[in-house]
């Protein structure tokens, strides 16, 4: 199952290094990571997409929080907490018709159009990984030219009950 | 022929303390520190350049090869439980420290390592002898750093002190740019640094659910591991054992934490452990385990090892509990903390049990008693072999000096013959399993612990891997008593090639070995060869009595092997070539493996 962890760590230099290095002796496959600064100046957030039963999660944690740069490890779990990934991806559309038919779907999407050329198409897809998912296979068809993902981030969401 | 050297020491100005070298060896003073183990070179230079001014202070041990000086920074961080300190310059020195790095981090050994590295305007451009040691040492440390200007110097030094020690202690790795040793700082030595605090205390309610299981246990038994000897917890161990007459063993790293000739004491367990301790193993019902990592050299296969029982595992590093095996209760703690909480949580059960009499210790103490006579009759029959060499140094020994081991069929001998009976008197390279431990280690335990006689029980193939730290032994006049258990071959190797791979012995025979007395006497120390059973008594008596190193070689039985063993991957009930309980030889257990349709 994929799990979304979220590590506070000093932000030093070799830090990722750490973690990176951490993940892959012990065998942990990362499937994204994101870095970047925090509100609060000398901390850094890393989010990272790992694939692994409670079991191994509970070692990645608790291997992480072992490292003397951690400050706190903490699983962002799927009903608590908003994740988000940035997509762009470039669309070709040379043909006919081809360029309305794509800008229709980022329009429903509410993808945003950040490059247009006569034969391209570039789009700005914001949401969560499976949302982005669904929309490249709808214009997968038409032929895409390059895309870069971020990798997931997020952020635990606060209990309305309080 | 020697060189001494004269020279006045000399006062150093208060503007010479802020140069980065200085502000280093101060704060090593503030720490405490008096004894490095290290080689200079171009990139510590200006730091050696400072020791030169505090000889009064620090003795350094200039070692012969750099893992000698971290395997000596080991030996004296367990037996003192203060951290070894071992120097190195860049690139190649820093490399040669990698090993002791990586065997000190496998063993929860607090050591720290500094090394030289090129100036900070030459970082990344391949300068000589530059190697990146943050990388190389980053998987084998509690943590590292690179120190780019003097004036974090003091706190890291401090920080790294705090780290290599607190906790579950284990190495860390400093990298000092010969530029930050050069230039000045204005920022005062810190009177203190602050580090993440680790959990000392455990937890009531684990306290209390491990009590009530031991209390409605059967057949219990305890495991004493390293972290007992770590965390000072011998006495609560032993208090534990009694209150409940609970058998105990111990892990090879553990060996020392419990008394070996205590009724109660199983001996070592696990890979070519006591019998009997791995019998108590398999079948109790509620297994005690203190810091200890239930490596696979206990486990063996851990899906069968945990069947059966409930296990209770105390430790002091979360990330231990669940990684090799499940944890049925599990307290996180110093040992020593959660030992006198887990006597406290069971005096509040209100019941009381003592197991002295049950089935379970009779059985036990039976068992022991057969594999013990096997042993005795092992010691005494025979020509010149390890069980008989090692017990007759067992022996003629106190029990406050300290036995060091190489790594081989000599240590897993001496783990079965050697008895110990105090802490911090049996150190032995476990996790890593390092050849070529031994003899720097026991160099470093003599510095630690002066006072008592330090012996390295070593082999023909591990005491030529850091031989040469023999010329720092006649220098510095540091007396340890190597003994060498030679037959000639990479003996462990040569059993496993034996057993597993019909006979075929590539590359594990040392056909022209040097002769050990005579490579002491151009180290002009002493060197006795023992050929015969009855010469080695009188040989290790002269050595012991010696005011300087004196190789012991003993010519040993040259095929010999060590039972029990299990076999790699294999269950605990695989264990082969027994006398009381694993009767059964390896040709049996893949027989047995293929009629349950098993590889």
């Amino acid at each position: 199952m994929r799990h979304t962890i979220c590590i506070l760590v000093n932000d030093e230099p070799g830090v990722m290094t750490r973690i990176a290095g951490l993940f892959a002796r012990r065998g942990y496959n990362i499937e994204t990571i994101t870095v970047g600064k925090t509100h609060s100046p000398g901390t850094a957030k890393i989010v990272i997409t790992v694939f692994g039963d409670d079991q191994t999660i509970e070692q990645i944690e608790k291997q992480v929080g072992k490292l003397i740069d951690t400050q706190k490890v903490y699983e962002l779990k799927p009903d608590e907490s908003v994740i988000r990934e940035l997509c762009l991806v470039k669309v070709n559309v040379s043909g006919n018709k081809k360029k309305d038919e794509v800008i229709k779907y980022a329009n429903v999407y509410k993808n945003k159009i950040v490059d247009i050329t006569p034969k391209t198409v570039t789009l700005e897809i914001i949401g969560e990984p499976q949302k982005i998912d669904t929309f490249l296979e709808l214009v997968k068809p038409y032929g895409i030219l390059d895309m870069s993902r971020t990798g997931i981030t997020g952020i635990l969401r606060e209990s309305p009950k309080q | 022929m020697t060189y001494p050297i004269k020279q006045q020491s000399r006062r150093i100005s208060a503007e010479e303390k802020k140069i980065g070298k200085y502000i280093m060896t101060e704060t090593l003073v503030k720490l405490g520190v008096d004894t490095v183990f290290g080689i200079t070179g171009g990139a510590i230079i200006p730091f050696y350049d400072a020791i030169f001014d505090y000889r009064g202070k620090i003795r350094n041990i200039l070692m012969r090869h750099e893992q000698g000086a971290a395997h000596a920074a080991e030996g004296y961080a367990r037996v003192s439980g203060k951290p070894g300190i071992c120097i190195s310059t860049s690139g190649p020195g820093a490399c040669n420290l990698v090993t002791g790095i990586a065997d000190a981090y496998m063993d929860s050994t607090p050591i720290i390592g500094i090394s030289g590295q090129v100036s900070t305007f030459l970082l990344g451009n391949d300068a000589f002898q530059e190697t990146d040691m943050i990388g190389v040492t980053m998987p084998i440390t509690k943590h590292n750093f690179q120190i780019r200007t003097p004036d974090k110097i003091a706190e890291t030094l401090m920080k790294a002190y705090k780290i290599a020690t607190e906790g579950r202690p284990g190495p860390v790795f400093i990298d000092v740019p010969k530029d930050s040793q050069t230039k000045t700082s204005n920022k005062p030595i810190p009177k203190n640094v602050e580090i993440r605090k680790p959990i000392l205390e455990p937890s009531q309610e684990s306290l209390l659910s491990a009590a009530k299981l031991i209390m409605d246990a059967e057949r219990p038994l305890i495991i004493s591991g390293g972290g007992v000897i770590i965390s000072n917890a011998s006495n609560e161990v032993k208090m534990l054992a009694e209150t409940l007459q609970c058998p105990i063993a111990t892990t090879l790293m553990g060996k020392g934490s419990f008394p070996e000739t205590h009724p109660l004491s199983l001996g070592v367990l696990g890979m070519h452990g006591q019998e009997h301790a791995n019998y108590a193993v398999i079948n109790c019902d509620v297994l005690v385990a203190i810091g200890c990592r239930f490596s696979d050299r206990i486990t063996g296969e851990t899906k069968s090892f945990q069947e059966g029982k409930k296990i209770i595992h105390i430790d002091i590093d979360p990330a231990e509990i669940g990684k090799n095996v499940r944890a049925d209760v599990a307290v996180i703690g110093d040992a020593k903390r959660c030992l006198a909480g887990l006597a406290k949580a069971i005096i509040k059960t209100g019941r009381k049990r003592e197991f002295r009499h049950s089935e379970w210790n009779k059985k036990i103490r039976e068992k022991k008693k057969f594999v013990e006579s096997h042993h005795e009759r092992d010691i005494k029959s025979g020509g010149l072999r390890q069980p008989f060499a090692i017990r007759t140094i067992s022996e003629l020994i106190r029990q406050k000096d300290i036995v060091c081991t190489g790594v081989g069929q000599h240590q897993m001998f001496s783990q079965l013959y050697m008895e110990r009976t105090l802490p911090r008197t049996f150190i032995s390279s476990g996790g890593a399993g390092t050849m070529g431990f031994g003899f720097p280690a026991a160099i470093g335990a003599k510095v630690a612990k002066p006072s008592v006689e330090v012996i390295d029980i070593d082999g023909d193939g591990s005491f030529q891997m850091t031989a040469q730290e023999l010329a720092v032994c006649k220098e510095e006049n540091i007396k340890v008593i190597p003994v060498i258990m030679n037959n000639g071959y990479l003996g462990m190797v040569r059993q496993w090639l034996e057993t597993f791979h019909s006979k075929r012995y590539s590359a594990v025979h040392f056909s022209e070995n040097p002769s050990f007395e005579k490579m002491a006497e151009a180290f002009r120390l002493p060197g006795i060869t023992v050929t015969r059973k009855s010469e080695l008594a009188e040989a290790f008596k002269r050595a012991y009595k010696n005011d300087e190193t004196t190789i012991v070689d003993v010519l040993v039985e040259r095929e010999a092997s060590v039972w029990p063993m299990l076999p790699a991957g294999g269950t605990l009930k695989e264990i082969i070539k027994g006398n009381v309980v694993f009767r059964q030889t390896w040709e049996d257990v893949m027989k047995s493996r293929a009629q349950r349709g098993l590889k």
